[in-house]
């Protein structure tokens, strides 16, 4: 490893300093402003080191890990989704019913490196060590508020499950190992063709691996966990699952199914298909039965990501653009929701319930209005960034003529207009309506809350109205499977 | 540029009204006013600029044009562009547009801001409708309409308001995205056959398709147009957006969101597809009839007021679809001015519903009764417009109707013939409103005050304008007349 390679790993680097660096603040001087603080500080760092590496590459440092322009590409995404979280996490836990906040950052830095570990990954090893780095971080973040009791049991059925389909994902980790003596996802593709190797194991390890992506990304069958995680983890810690460590799995699953050849099996892509079909249905279906935002959300994520497999599956230079393009407009609009659930909620008492968010828009018009950007997101209505999304994946889907999954993602975003629309009727009805929670609304926001929101209302509408800025940096950034 | 102009300025004031409201509801309420009436003042000096070029008919219908690069990386044009048919329809948007929020000047008192944003921008999103010719602006602003129309039907409406809205909104969506994998396959198949990537109108209209994939495509431009036509049975979203809507909302609807179906039948689904729908024709010509009759069944036993003016929509709109898909110059003129006609008058019986609504707080017919006796003005008023509805000669309806009737003739009689059954139980509605309505004895002892001095000029200038339309059609059929044959060009090129 020379200074070149040194250099390539700089943000990864950066963030795992800001974890120990932050660990360490803690140890001196208990202070929540200066632990996120400096958290933020040293993402903000590690997002400007991206420019530095992007000269460098593409490189391989190590087999483990190839830094390539889309690796840094998600690493900006992550990095960016990251930051957010953190000063949604600072004015979500500024209130004083939680009183050690400042680990929460560790553990997110500790995720986020998990994360760009998982987007830079050509390798089984450095896949399975990003994973666990990730889901080890997210057990603490989860169930982070340790006296609720819907907080606790979110983080252990997460921690179950999660440990359930890492063991599918290593048995199939093994199986490709047993049969091809390689872990390196570029090395599978050239070793599989050799006449010895028995396809139907290959077959079965894929789907074991298949089956521990597809947990991390709550696609159908494999989504149990998500409603009752989202309800139970505090609203930016949700954010955080819903974005970042989806993300940074999508950018896995790219990138192992383009390197290892592993796209061109009929068979496997008529699985995904199943799966994307499944989710969208379900997705949306579910969502029509909730009553709680968060778990609306949670239903939505999933649909969402059913509607991202479409884009997968597509194929070609304009499959990637439309993932890659998809999944920021995902992050911007899901940070912004569950952006908009912080503000209404203090620590440790999530504004969940529908009937608690009716008339908001008449005594809290900015934070109705910017909820309603991010549901309209959501819904993909034009002048938002979710409209060029969902045109995007409809695209890459009309390209190559996969008409049954085109019109099942027209026909599943109708329905879940129903329920975006349902919110946002309850945002709108009048105030005269007696509200009926015992949820008090928290009044005014943070600053640091304030000024994320803005943020991500804007981009979600800039983008919206005029995406090519974004396009131009995605192609230049992606290079499209093979 | 000046096309531009015309809906910045909409969403320029929408913006400008919500924020007056905090200070005055009156300021909003001008401020609207007064951006609806410097588009139609830009339209009508549009107007008077062209008239002459009008009739000379070049190699490009486009009177006017705007055309900037907007997305590069997919080919997407700002492409907006004017021709006769567009400048009519724009007309009769901004008319409307001052009509509807004069209607809506003392309706509406809650949340004003937000109101006047919704209504200046549904106006935005029909205007971008009218004027794109780049197919994903096209699609852009025909979503954007949509959801201020929601929150102008989920907010200010009747009682049943959030079931209208949601339906509503459902149906067209769903619809629309239909036509947005047509827009995208017709997309692709255009790269396919040429090798660029273009949204253009212009260029698709040239796109060589297989027959099967013609129909195909087009059905799905003409499932969105259908569903906001509405063409019968894709209309059931109708009566219960039109009665739940506040009056603003009804005149928006009936006068202009059910134009931008017909207007996308004229512009797109014949144009880009003239052998498919040729082939299509006879199927939404029979639809086009049943919908005539049973729009005027279903008005006439109707006993909510709005509800009935709703339905005769369904029946008014059945001539449209009949003279566009008879595509000949009679055909094709009645079919315009019946748009622009129903627009009017339909608009009009909108707001003399809201204002019986405003004063006597109901809208059954069976407690109306004898309102002549006590607002001899609104109830003459009502009188006027069901006449025209009912299609008597001398109002700009009539004209309409008789020409896509003798345009129908020409190349289906048969269909001629049961439509002209539709004129014919027009007239049972339109009198059955009258006599409940106005004439009879003022049995519930009605005593309200009659049209003010607001509304006695809104209705006057409608009044007057279907006369002018009636008497003198004229004008706007030689207005209309070279984009028809521009498009009569096209077609007759791929057949």
């Amino acid at each position: 490893m020379n200074a070149m390679d040194l250099l390539a790993l700089l943000p990864l680097l950066l963030i795992a300093a800001t974890s120990i660096v932050v660990m360490l603040a803690i140890a001196l001087r208990r202070s929540h402003a200066l632990a996120a603080g400096l958290t933020a500080l040293g993402l903000c760092a590690a997002f400007a080191s991206l420019f530095v590496a992007a000269p460098r590459t593409p490189r391989d440092v190590t087999p483990l890990l190839s830094i390539d322009l889309s690796a840094l590409f998600y690493t900006g995404l992550i990095l960016a989704g990251s930051i957010a979280v953190v000063f949604l996490c600072y004015g979500y836990f500024k209130s004083e019913e939680n009183d050690h906040p400042e680990e929460l950052y560790v553990l997110i830095a500790i995720a986020t490196l998990g994360s760009v570990t998982l987007v830079s990954a050509s390798h089984f090893a450095s896949f399975f060590l990003g994973l666990e780095i990730l889901s080890v971080s997210l057990y603490g973040l989860i169930s982070y508020e340790r006296e609720l009791k819907i907080s606790i049991e979110a983080g252990l059925k997460y921690l179950v499950l999660t440990a359930a389909s890492a063991s599918f994902l290593l048995f199939g980790m093994a199986l490709v190992y047993f049969e091809l003596g390689t872990m390196d996802f570029r090395n599978i593709s050239a070793a599989s063709a050799a006449p010895s190797v028995a396809s139907g194991v290959i077959a079965i390890a894929v789907m074991l691996i298949l089956v521990g992506i597809g947990f991390k990304l709550a696609l159908v069958p494999f989504h149990m966990w998500t409603p009752d995680v989202y309800e139970g983890a505090p609203a930016p810690i949700t954010a955080f699952v819903a974005t970042v460590s989806k993300g940074a799995m999508f950018a896995l699953l790219l990138r192992y199914f383009n390197q290892s050849g592993a796209r061109n099996s009929s068979a496997l892509l008529l699985v995904f298909s199943i799966i994307a079909v499944a989710s969208m249905f379900a997705g949306n279906l579910l969502a029509l039965l909730q009553n709680n935002v968060k778990r609306i959300l949670a239903y939505s994520s999933i649909a969402h990501l059913g509607y991202l497999i479409v884009a997968f599956e597509a194929g070609g230079s304009m499959a990637g653009f439309a993932v890659a393009f998809y999944l920021v407009a995902y992050f911007a609009t899901m940070l912004g929701a569950f952006g908009v659930v912080t503000v209404l909620s203090t620590s440790g008492n999530d504004l969940g319930d529908l009937a608690s968010y009716r008339g908001l828009f008449w005594h809290r018009p900015i934070i109705a209005s910017v909820f309603t950007v991010m549901l309209l997101s959501l819904a993909g209505i034009p002048l938002t960034a979710g409209f060029i999304g969902k045109f995007y994946v409809i695209a890459a889907g009309a390209s190559v003529s996969m008409w049954l999954l085109v019109f099942t993602l027209v026909v599943t975003s109708a329905i879940g207009l129903f329920y975006y629309l349902r919110v946002l009727v309850a945002l709108y009805s009048h105030a005269e309506e007696p509200i009926t929670t015992s949820t008090p609304l928290r009044q005014g926001a943070s600053l640091p809350l304030t000024w994320t929101l803005g943020a991500l209302t804007g981009a979600v509408i800039a983008i919206g109205c005029y995406p090519s800025p974004i396009l131009r940096l995605i192609q230049a950034m992606i290079i499209g499977p093979g | 540029m000046i096309l531009a102009w015309l809906i910045i300025v909409l969403l320029g004031a929408g913006v400008l009204a919500t924020v007056a409201a905090r200070w005055s509801s009156a300021l909003t309420r001008w401020i609207s006013l007064a951006a609806t009436l410097l588009d139609f003042s830009l339209i009508v000096f549009l107007w008077i600029r062209h008239a002459g070029h009008v009739t000379l008919g070049g190699s490009s219908a486009w009177l006017e044009q705007v055309d900037w690069i907007w997305i590069s990386e997919f080919g997407i044009h700002f492409h907006l562009a004017l021709d006769g048919l567009s400048l009519l329809l724009l007309a009769l948007t901004f008319f409307l547009g001052v009509v509807s929020i004069v209607a809506s000047w003392t309706e509406i008192t809650e949340s004003v801001g937000f109101f006047h944003l919704n209504v200046l921008w549904i106006l935005a999103g029909i205007t971008g409708v009218f004027l794109a010719v780049d197919l994903f602006l096209f699609y852009f602003a025909w979503e954007l309409m949509l959801v201020p129309m929601y929150f102008l039907i989920a907010l200010w409406g009747h009682e049943r308001r959030i079931y209208a809205a949601i339906k509503f909104f459902l149906f067209t969506q769903l619809s629309g995205l239909l036509m947005l994998v047509a827009i995208l396959a017709l997309y692709f198949l255009h790269h396919q056959s040429t090798g660029t990537y273009t949204f253009e109108y212009g260029d698709l209209i040239n796109t060589r398709l297989s027959s099967t994939a013609a129909l195909w495509i087009m059905l799905g431009f003409f499932a969105a147009f259908a569903v906001k036509l509405p063409l019968f049975p894709f209309h059931t979203w109708l009566p219960d957006a039109h009665t739940e809507a506040p009056t603003a909302g009804s005149v928006i609807l009936a006068g202009l969101l059910l134009k931008t179906g017909a207007y996308g039948m004229i512009r797109f689904v014949v144009p880009l597809f003239p052998g498919a729908a040729r082939e299509f024709a006879p199927v939404a010509m029979v639809l086009g009839v049943i919908g005539i009759i049973y729009g005027a069944v279903m008005a006439f036993g109707q006993t909510d007021m709005k509800r009935l003016v709703a339905y005769t929509s369904v029946s008014h709109l059945g001539f449209v679809v009949l003279g566009v898909f008879s595509w000949n110059e009679l055909a094709l003129q009645g079919a315009v001015m019946t748009m622009l006609c129903h627009g009017i008058s339909t608009g009009a019986l909108f707001i003399l519903t809201g204002a019986i609504q405003e004063r006597i707080h109901t809208r059954e017919l069976g407690r109306m009764s004898g309102l002549w006796a006590t607002a001899p003005r609104l109830s003459g008023a009502g009188l006027y417009f069901a006449l025209a509805s009912l299609g008597l000669p001398g109002l700009g309806d009539f004209i309409g109707e008789f020409l896509v009737l003798l345009g129908t003739y020409r190349t289906h009689p048969v269909l001629a013939i049961a439509g002209s059954i539709g004129v014919l139980t027009a007239t049972f509605y339109a009198l059955r409103l009258v006599q409940r309505a106005f004439q009879g004895p003022n049995t519930h002892a009605w005593a309200i005050p009659d049209l003010l001095l607001r509304e006695g000029v809104v209705i006057a200038l409608m009044a007057g304008s279907l006369l002018w339309l009636g008497l003198n059609p004229q004008p706007v059929l030689r207005t209309f007349s070279p984009a028809m044959h521009a498009l009569e060009t096209v077609v007759q090129t791929h057949r």
